[in-house]
């Protein structure tokens, strides 16, 4: 409780992403038709009272599509930030805790993958993999791996020569044991902060793939497939059906990036207004290593990269 | 600060080394033979036999051995060919020099948009802190932050076919041959992308103020008995501002290639739309040197976003 009225945007924020959440948990109860029950008769009504929110052209009632696409969408970001940051998490311990070669290389290959925009990193993965949600998935996963990788690490090196992680060599403990027992713990809140925040971008990830049609394959409802090729339909194009996805897509988004910030603020105090992340990244990490690098932001900038 | 000039110069080579492997991989692995895609996809008219295939196969170079196939490559790239697409005649790299000076130009005006409202826009929340003003802002900046820009684009489309039946010009118009049709091509999606870049500029440029305004210096300035504005103008913004540069500058590398969603949205021909193209008509050899350009992009600004990190800031140049 404290949380909320600490901040009220937080609450706001886990309203939306609550509303939200029911409603594609309770798509089938809640949706007033089926969402791929083709109705020729009613192809492309304006909203109205039989359709809340409209018809597009195959006659699809698009209030029961946006329910059963907020579904998709939600669990293809969820999924796939899940996927990414506990990739990057093993990823980011062993390469720090392991250092040598391993790291080194580890650390270039991470580099190589921050150097394709996310966007285009996705497109050819879900393009090279094949149609599919998995792929989707996937695709949005893999541009979550570098950050959550370089966070990890970071941590891994502040705490590599602790004492508690020390004590525990000293009776004999294991390197996985130490890594799994010992480190893992403490990379638990700046990952969930990671993961928060990037949830919004995920959610939007999936929107502009599937907007391309490299995203969600139809039939299947996604936020960002029911915007695909609506303007090229015909010469007076049906405003609502760019109007609500695209809305539902902002709310989706807004209420992620909210909550996201709000659980910075609470978890992470310290990284609460940073406004030379790059700095204060690579002075937390600089003691440690041979090498400087100024590269490494410490949490990004959400959508400074917008599509 | 030559010395880190060097040594972060070389550790970019091993980068855009890695950077073609792994396209150079992905493109040979991932979608298989593309002239299976060729073979097997279009009309379907035609079937290729196997000498027309073995035929094409050389022609294209892929019967040579993979090593031969990537030093081959690279030969190309460093003369400055990217070769052919797989389905007409135009070389890449004159498609790549065409669209790119849109996509550039959208990137520059975006940029420029997002500084003229951003900056001002994250002064007047940080100096208004905690008030009406602050809350405000601050909640229009997480707004925009939110509304994907394609979308933006995709309804200042609708709105202009509906109202005006306005189509956006199908013709490419260069800067120089007449300024303003140039000016509708590319301000739309430039408006676009410049309301989410300004929103983040916004949030970037108040927090950095923010804690600019409680240092030293600036109670210095203040109790020399400065008027505020000036504390503002002369002292806070001019270390404020620098990170909002730098950003900036990555935000231009970025917007080049990142903008596929948007300039699709506005149908606009930049080098989005062309990768977009390009997946969809599984033209290998466009993709597999557009993302090479991507990458190469995102090296070099890397490189100048860390030397103009290294130029402003003396601890990182002997850290």
């Amino acid at each position: 409780m404290r949380f909320l009225r600490s901040s009220p945007l937080g609450a706001l924020a886990a309203v939306i992403l609550i509303g939200a959440v029911l409603a594609a948990v309770l798509a089938p109860q809640i949706a007033p038709y089926d969402p791929l029950h083709n109705d020729y008769t009613a192809a492309r009504q304006p909203p109205g009272l039989l359709h809340l929110l409209g018809t597009d052209s195959l006659g699809r009632d698009l209030l029961s599509r946006i329910i059963y696409g907020l579904r998709i969408s939600l669990l293809v970001s969820v999924a796939s930030i899940a996927l990414g940051v506990s990739a990057g998490v093993v990823w980011g311990i062993t390469s720090g805790y392991i250092a040598g070669t391993y790291d080194l290389l580890s650390q270039r290959l991470i580099e190589v993958l921050t150097s394709f925009p996310t966007l285009i990193l996705a497109m050819l993965l879900s393009v090279g993999l094949g149609p599919g949600l998995g792929t989707v998935i996937v695709a949005v996963g893999v541009t979550q791996v570098p950050l959550a990788t370089r966070i990890t690490r970071s941590v891994v090196l502040s705490v590599k020569q602790a004492q508690f992680v020390e004590a525990a060599r000293c009776i004999g403990a294991s390197g996985p044991r130490i890594m799994a027992r010992q480190i893992a713990p403490q990379c638990i809140a700046p990952v969930a902060v990671v993961a928060s925040v990037n949830l919004g971008a995920a959610i939007f990830a999936e929107a502009a793939l599937s907007f391309l049609g490299v995203g969600v394959p139809p039939p299947t409802p996604s936020l960002g497939n029911m915007l695909g090729g609506v303007l090229a339909q015909s010469f007076q194009p049906p405003w609502w059906l760019v109007v609500f996805p695209g809305a539902m897509i902002a709310l989706t988004v807004l209420g992620a990036n909210m909550l996201g910030d709000a659980l910075r603020d609470y978890l992470d105090p310290r990284l609460t207004s940073r406004p030379r992340p790059r700095r204060a990244a690579s002075a937390s990490t600089r003691s440690s290593e041979a090498q400087v690098e100024p590269a490494t932001p410490a949490v990004p900038s959400v959508h400074l990269t917008q599509t | 600060m030559t010395k880190y000039l060097v040594r972060r110069l070389l550790t970019a080579v091993p980068t855009l080394f890695g950077i073609t492997v792994l396209i150079f991989i992905a493109m040979r692995i991932l979608p298989g033979d593309p002239l299976a895609r060729v073979g097997g996809e279009g009309q379907g008219q035609y079937q290729l036999s196997d000498e027309e295939l073995k035929e094409a196969r050389a022609s294209l170079g892929l019967d040579r051995s993979l090593p031969e196939q990537y030093l081959g490559w690279m030969a190309d790239v460093a003369r400055g060919d990217l070769g052919h697409s797989f389905w007409n005649v135009e070389p890449i790299r004159d498609a790549v020099i065409r669209r790119g000076a849109i996509s550039l130009e959208i990137a520059v005006v975006a940029v420029a948009l997002s500084w003229l409202v951003g900056v001002p826009a994250g002064i007047f929340s940080a100096t208004r802190r905690n008030r009406l003003p602050d809350y405000v802002t601050r909640l229009l900046m997480t707004v925009f932050l939110a509304i994907p820009s394609f979308w933006i684009g995709l309804t200042t489309v609708l709105i202009l076919v509906l109202a005006f039946t306005y189509r956006p010009p199908l013709v490419i118009t260069e800067l120089w041959q007449n300024p303003l049709t140039n000016l509708q091509m590319v301000i739309g999606p430039a408006v676009a992308l410049g309301l989410g870049l300004a929103a983040g500029l916004a949030r970037m440029t108040r927090s950095s103020v923010l804690e600019a305004l409680y240092d030293d210096y600036v109670r210095t300035a203040r109790s020399k008995g400065l008027r505020e504005q000036a504390v503002v103008g002369r002292h806070v913004l001019r270390n404020a501002l620098l990170p909002v540069v730098t950003t900036s500058g990555a935000a231009i590398g970025a917007l080049l290639g990142g903008a596929v969603a948007t300039e699709t949205a506005f149908g606009v021909p930049g080098l989005g739309t062309y990768l977009v193209q390009a997946l969809n008509s599984r033209d290998w050899m466009v993709i597999q040197n557009l993302v090479l350009i991507y990458g190469a992009i995102a090296v070099v600004v890397n490189l100048l976003v860390d030397f103009s990190y290294a130029w402003i800031d003396p601890r990182i140049r002997y850290g």
